[in-house]
């Protein structure tokens, strides 16, 4: 289910959101969050509001965004955005050994979270290697879940993972 | 006249005894006149009711150590207002530490003590023995040596709720990340020279497989948190699987890495593992520093950083209780 992010401009008085999120509901979309960055308020004193929302298929979300550009909303940005929330975490130990791509496809086969990125230095053979993970999910609960199973991964394959500080 | 009794006489025991000579004048400023009845050692002591010359004691046991009566004895026999318990710690039993902690509460006397083992053996049984006794316990040198977080949690942030504790609570293993990080060094090489420079003990599995810290932290989890905390329930990761390129890997990302004791009380856990800390983060501290993050309902979050360790940064926490308890009013 694709997750779609819009910044739409809107004047800083009553019903003006409203009137936007109605065709997004109508739509079919679920809106996830609603972000006033009123710190990038422009001349013409419009507050950009970022709105993310998930739909079915991809073509409601193009359909959405035509119905609010009728209505005479500014939509500035448009994306699918399905991945929402991103950590890096650090593995080590026989990570090549204990089939990576396992590991990774644990990951890749939720649906919901995958490996973006990744770093891996290996030294010399038979010593461990070390590598630096970056996971990204639908959302912050989703990448718990994920960081759940890399948890059960590295402990099952003897790997020591390095967590960041700030939880997910 | 205040008198306290020394219950082990290794370095702490010594930097105590050395500050109460060489600050007497400040201090019986602050608390009133003092004499030291006893200082003790696993093989002996040294007991005047009139006060022990602690100069001559430490002579004494750079000589070799003590003898006549033991501990328990001394704890027996003589009346003391005040025992400072620093026999070595065993997170395991607790002993000696617990029983003369015990001994000394029953027979109405406050207790100070740098020794981690009794408070994570049996916090509760102490704490509630020193409450029916109507005595005081003091233990902020058990905790991150000097820096001051147990008197800060308990006093200065009274009426918070600490929800969250963060920290570089062992100043060994911090010396040896930030060695790795520096210098491109492998543990091992590391290691060594921390024993050699005498920041690692000969057997240093204590300080690096992470025991330590989760003593720490099984006492803060206790002591300011009230989460019932036992030894057991901290999931405990050293750092002895660290690579040198470990620290390039996490660079390329802003990251540093530190052995983190975390006690979490909104999520229920106690863990101590090295994690990824942005490098500018207030914990990515370096050499044998410890600090901590407190995160509360009230005051936010609160950083505190010290030297952990060493013989006059531990009296230090020490001689702070000490005023404490007795400060003039």
């Amino acid at each position: 289910m694709p997750i779609i992010s819009v910044v739409v401009e809107l004047l800083d008085k009553p019903g003006q959101l409203l009137s936007t999120l109605e065709p997004i509901s109508r739509g079919g979309g679920n809106i996830l969050t609603i972000i006033h960055q009123r710190d990038k308020i422009t001349p013409l004193k419009r507050v950009p509001v970022e709105i993310s929302f998930s739909v079915e298929d991809e073509r409601d979300a193009k359909r959405i965004v035509e119905k609010l550009k009728e209505k005479g909303v500014i939509v500035k940005s448009y994306n699918e955005i399905r991945l929402i929330a991103t950590t890096s975490v650090m593995v080590i130990g026989h990570i090549v050994k204990t089939d990576l791509s396992d590991t990774i496809s644990r990951i890749d086969s939720t649906g919901f979270a995958e490996v973006i990125d990744m770093e891996l230095t290996m030294p010399e053979v038979n010593r461990p290697s070390t590598a630096m993970l970056t996971i990204s999910a639908t959302g912050q609960e989703k990448l718990e879940e994920a960081l759940d199973i890399l948890r059960e991964v590295c402990k099952s394959k003897n790997l020591l993972l390095v967590e960041p500080i700030n939880e997910v | 006249m205040i008198s306290i009794a020394i219950f082990g006489f290794g370095a702490v025991g010594q930097g105590v005894a050395e500050v109460l000579l060489r600050k007497r004048k400040q201090l019986e400023s602050l608390i009133g006149k003092y004499k030291v009845v006893a200082v003790t050692d696993s093989k002996g002591s040294v007991v005047d009711e009139n006060g022990v010359e602690l100069s001559k004691a430490i002579e004494k046991k750079k000589k070799g150590g003590f003898d006549g009566e033991k501990t328990l004895g001394v704890i027996e026999s003589l009346d003391f207002d005040v025992a400072i318990e620093v026999t070595p710690t065993d997170v395991n039993s607790g002993e000696p530490g617990l029983t003369h902690i015990l001994k000394s509460i029953e027979k109405g006397a406050d207790v100070i003590t740098s020794n981690k083992g009794p408070l994570v053996v049996a916090f509760k049984k102490i704490k509630k023995l020193a409450e029916k006794k109507g005595v005081k316990l003091g233990y902020e040198a058990t905790v991150g040596g000097v820096m001051p977080i147990i008197k800060l949690a308990k006093a200065d942030l009274a009426g918070n709720d600490i929800k969250v504790i963060k920290g570089v609570l062992n100043g060994t293993c911090n010396y040896i990340l930030t060695r790795m990080e520096k210098e491109k060094m492998t543990y091992s090489q590391v290691l060594s020279e921390a024993q050699e420079l005498k920041i690692a003990e000969a057997d240093p599995s204590y300080d690096v497989e992470g025991i330590d810290s989760a003593a720490k932290l099984v006492i803060l989890a206790n002591a300011v948190m009230d989460m019932d905390a036992i030894f057991d329930d901290v999931e405990v990761v050293g750092i002895t699987r660290i690579t040198p390129e470990a620290f390039e890997v996490a660079a390329n990302k802003n990251y540093t890495i530190r052995l983190i004791a975390e006690a979490n009380k909104e999520k229920g856990f106690l863990k101590v593992s090295p994690r990824l800390l942005p490098r500018n983060h207030p914990l990515a501290i370096e050499g044998t520093m410890n600090a901590a993050l407190i995160k509360t309902d009230l005051a936010g979050d609160i950083v505190v950083m010290g030297k952990g360790a060493g013989k006059y940064e531990t009296a230090s926490a020490i001689i702070s209780d000490l005023v404490e308890f007795y400060r003039k009013r």
